[in-house]
């Protein structure tokens, strides 16, 4: 496996890195039927949370636990802490039990970043699966704020169904911009659905931009990741150029805890964030 | 400094120790079991033990000899002190609608542990790379690991599943002690080689009631080290074993140590070096108060790898395949070391007796490469 991002330490933790630090709920919205978006503030220290587009936070629930939770706002307004999850294991269902005034504890940011810097002067393809538009979210605001570094955009972003779309007067803001190509798609039409149906992959082949000069990243379930880069590929683009998100349980956040180990990598400081072409063999590797 | 110290003075290395406000860990007997434990006295010692180590098996044996190191390691390894199965990391009160962190004020002990072996040395520098030198450290290790005191043991008699002369980490304690004690008897009596290692060591030993050593007590020190060497009741052919483990990631073996493997976790547990925690985020009984506790883990559990959705690593084969290919290959990857110090606890703990050694060693065979292990003794 080729070089690993050198991480740096995160901010806002005493001298331990296992202590959390205290966010305050500001809003709390729901996006969909299981998924909901919390801003948070820092009850003291620090008002900023600087972070880097496509890393985590690890988010505590009083008494109930932590977990690693990517970080989905605007990385150019860092006086708002963004974090958009999705209820399904015992720490997120309570997280969307919370409402406004409550606090949660947060460490981070962590792990490694998309490459926004190295992706200027190219055309930038996005391709989201469900959840996975949460932590590409940041690139879209990143890249916004700097439109003029950048060639075309192209946001690919797939969801189960039109109610499962996140973030959708958002996505018809974007939609309506000339200087972005924004193309969604979902898995089943209902009601009035009249967009594309099937999944995100299928979007790839007539996306457009230029293979040669092309940074793409990809988010969204394994088997999601596998196929856009293979779709990706098919269209010219090179497995260094694309840049894929890994998921694995976590405890830590720190790469002491081990269990996010993936071969050699930790997702946790290696990752999440990782270039295809250096762990290309984890997508057909069964049970790495 | 190298001194020689009768072993009916063995007593003054303790009350040294304990006069400079050490607390002494050393092997013990609890229940016909050898452990590491606070010890006070010479007596505490297993003294005229032995043990008998083999694939599964384990016994304490009365020897009837007067010696007081004539075993090697049992099923307790020295992180237990340095980073324990479970340690409250801090508590969390509620408070308003928020929480307050109530930090774990604890006293850090001054210990001196005392017995500690060659491999025993190299697995605490292991965990010092992962837990303090990285990116992050783990705070309460570093507390714990300040101030402690290392009397190291060379082993003199290797015990049955011992391979450490393969991983490169003893049978002799070459660096990291503050004292390494080499125990003798022969024609001249039963008495200790002590040598220091650190300034701290050399404090203690002005203190402690030794002579100066003769060239003949060096001498027959080095001659028992080098004999140990041979003694070694496993080998493990470390030669290209990163490479050899990445390319049988499909290895048709760990199917068949599989069905062998209870993934009961043992191995993991009685590891030096393993290092995998779980942080467990536990709440009072009357909702208002929390703590956060850090505790051993293993590799061989489903939860382990958990994410919404399954488990990465289902089976028994992929699990055992991850813990040794992390310990022999991955772990040199990340931190460019071995996981590996040859003490061979995995294979006397492990209750169906498989043998890490046996297992790279039919792996490398499989390929058609593999070497006997005879033709690689010197």
């Amino acid at each position: 496996m080729a070089e690993i991002q050198k991480n740096k330490k995160a901010i806002g933790f005493k001298d331990d890195p296992m202590m959390p630090r205290q966010f305050m709920i500001q809003r709390f919205r729901r996006d969909t039927v299981d998924t909901f978006s919390m801003e948070l503030k820092p009850v003291s220290g620090p008002k900023k949370f600087d972070f880097k587009p496509g890393q985590f936070n690890m988010i505590y629930v009083f008494g109930v636990g932590e977990v690693p939770i990517s970080i989905s706002g605007d990385p150019t307004r860092p006086e708002k802490l963004v974090h958009t999850t999705r209820a399904v294991g015992n720490v997120t269902k309570a997280m969307d039990s919370l409402k406004s005034g409550r606090t949660l504890g947060v460490r981070g940011p962590l792990g490694t970043s998309w490459p926004v810097e190295e992706a200027e002067g190219n055309d930038v393809v996005l391709v989201a699966g469900g959840i996975g538009m949460a932590p590409l979210r940041p690139v879209m605001y990143y890249l916004l704020a700097h439109r003029e570094n950048y060639g075309k955009i192209v946001l690919l972003y797939g969801a189960r169904t039109p109610s499962d779309i996140l973030y959708q007067k958002e996505l018809e803001k974007w939609r309506s911009r000339l200087d972005l190509e924004v193309h969604i798609t979902v898995d089943r039409g209902t009601g009035s659905w009249r967009g594309n149906v099937g999944v995100v992959t299928n979007l790839i082949g007539r996306a457009p931009f230029d293979h040669l000069n092309c940074t793409a990243m990809v988010c969204g379930p394994e088997i999601m990741m596998r196929f856009s880069a293979l779709g990706l590929q098919k269209r010219g683009v090179e497995p260094a150029d694309i840049y894929v998100s890994m998921e694995r349980n976590m405890k830590c956040g720190i790469g002491l805890c081990g269990h996010c180990q993936m071969g050699p990598l930790f997702v946790c400081k290696d990752g999440p964030v990782f270039r295809y072409s250096d762990i290309k063999e984890i997508f057909t590797r069964r049970e790495y | 400094m190298i001194l020689v110290l009768e072993s009916g003075n063995l007593q003054s290395l303790f009350d040294t120790l304990i006069s400079e406000k050490y607390q002494i860990i050393g092997p013990t007997l609890d229940n016909s079991a050898l452990i590491y434990d606070e010890i006070t006295n010479v007596d505490d010692l297993p003294v005229g033990y032995t043990d008998e180590q083999d694939g599964g098996r384990y016994r304490l044996v009365k020897s009837g000899g007067k010696k007081y190191f004539d075993y090697v390691v049992g099923q307790h390894t020295w992180k237990r002190y340095l980073y324990p199965p479970e340690k409250k990391l801090f508590e969390l009160k509620r408070k308003g609608d928020g929480f307050e962190i109530v930090e774990n004020k604890q006293e850090i002990h001054k210990r001196a542990f005392i017995g500690v072996r060659a491999c025993e040395i190299e697995a605490i520098r292991i965990q010092d790379e992962i837990l303090l030198e990285g990116p992050y450290k783990d705070a309460d290790y570093e507390r714990c690991r300040q101030n402690i005191f290392i009397v190291a043991v060379n082993c003199v008699r290797p015990g049955g599943t011992c391979f450490c002369v393969s991983m490169g980490t003893g049978p002799r304690a070459t660096k990291g002690f503050d004292l390494a004690i080499t125990e003798i008897v022969d024609n001249s009596g039963h008495y200790f080689l002590i040598e220091s290692g650190t300034k701290a060591g050399e404090k203690i030993m002005k203190e402690i009631k030794g002579k100066e050593a003769d060239q003949n007590a060096i001498e027959t020190a080095d001659r028992l080290m080098k004999e140990a060497e041979n003694k070694m009741g496993r080998r493990l052919d470390t030669d290209d074993i990163k490479e050899l483990l990445y390319r049988n990631f499909e290895s048709s073996r760990w199917e068949v140590v599989a069905q062998r493997c209870l993934n009961c976790g043992n191995c993991t547990l009685v590891c030096p070096t393993c290092f995998c925690i779980n942080i467990e985020d536990i709440s009072g009984l009357e909702v208002n108060s929390a703590k956060r506790v850090r505790k051993w883990d293993s590799c061989f559990t489903l939860d382990h790898s958990y994410i919404y959705g399954g488990s990465v690593r289902t089976s028994a084969k992929a699990r055992y395949r991850q813990w040794l290919t992390h310990k022999l290959a991955s772990w040199i990857d990340q931190f460019g070391m071995s996981g590996c110090v040859g003490c061979g606890r995995c294979i006397t703990w492990c209750p169906v007796g498989i043998d890490i050694t046996e297992e790279v060693q039919a792996i490398r065979e499989s390929e058609g490469k593999g070497k006997i292990m005879a033709d690689k003794e010197e």
